[in-house]
């Protein structure tokens, strides 16, 4: 999987894409927690749309996401979920701790 | 008892974490001769990621052993998809199937068994400590109507 990041006005937009699976999680992670530690931001944005596939790695992606958001009082938002990926979230529930759109 | 199967294939691999992407689509690309939906093709290579994330991840927490994924077409256009590993083991089934129970450390949720439980029809997991754990997975296809010639 690939991370693109884009910093502006205190919101932080990570573009993810490709496949979020156990193999890519432990680079995936440490670069999401670069991009945050770098931007502190207030908002953080995850933007799936080019994500291919998910598994529940990608939650634990998204719980660390919010993990350190909440350290920073900041929000943490994912949209553009692909259909696949969105049935991995509402099986975990994650929309129940996470803003989804 | 085990049923029957028309058609079925074995794959056997090193527990390395780069046969995850290999194993879910070895396996979605055997179902794909069951006519299945686009939904259906995902669930099955989602519940088959997670399985073998488990057998890599908890069954050789620090070694690189055997997997072996068997995908077996079933009467009733039924999916069957068993995932074994010759590791570990889990010491308790029950625990380890609660949502958000893992051992697995910071970049594992412990979702893995929910997200199989829910994409596929029916989840049986038998596990020795110290012989390893079997997955076995089962997916009924919705019908399809055969196109007209």
């Amino acid at each position: 999987m690939e991370i693109n990041a884009k910093s502006a006005d205190r919101q932080l937009l990570l573009e993810l894409s490709g496949e979020i699976d156990h193999h890519g999680a432990r680079d995936a992670l440490r670069e999401l927690e670069l991009a945050v530690d770098a931007a502190l931001p207030a908002r953080l944005v995850l933007d799936l749309a080019g994500v291919t596939f998910m598994d529940s790695s990608g939650i634990a992606l998204i719980l660390r996401a919010q993990q350190r958001m909440q350290m920073l009082d900041g929000s943490v938002l994912v949209c553009h979920v692909p259909p696949q990926a969105r049935r991995v979230l509402d099986a975990a529930g994650v929309g129940r701790l996470v803003t989804i759109r | 008892m085990k049923t029957r199967a028309s058609n079925e294939v074995t794959l056997e691999f090193p527990s390395r974490s780069s046969n995850e992407s290999f194993a879910r689509a070895a396996a979605a690309s055997f179902a794909a001769q069951m006519d299945p939906t686009l939904n259906e093709l995902e669930d099955i290579k989602t519940a088959v990621s997670e399985a073998v994330t488990n057998a890599i991840v908890h069954g050789y927490p620090d070694s690189i052993g055997k997997v072996v994924v068997k995908v077996r077409i079933c009467p009733e256009n039924t999916l069957e998809v068993t995932v074994r590993d010759y590791g570990r083991g889990i010491p308790d089934v029950d625990k380890a199937r609660q949502p958000m129970f893992t051992t697995g450390g910071a970049e594992r949720s412990g979702m893995g068994f929910t997200i199989m439980e829910s994409f596929m029809d029916r989840l049986t997991v038998r596990s020795v400590p110290g012989k390893g754990t079997s997955v076995v997975m089962k997916k009924r296809l919705a019908p399809r109507l055969k196109a007209a010639k």
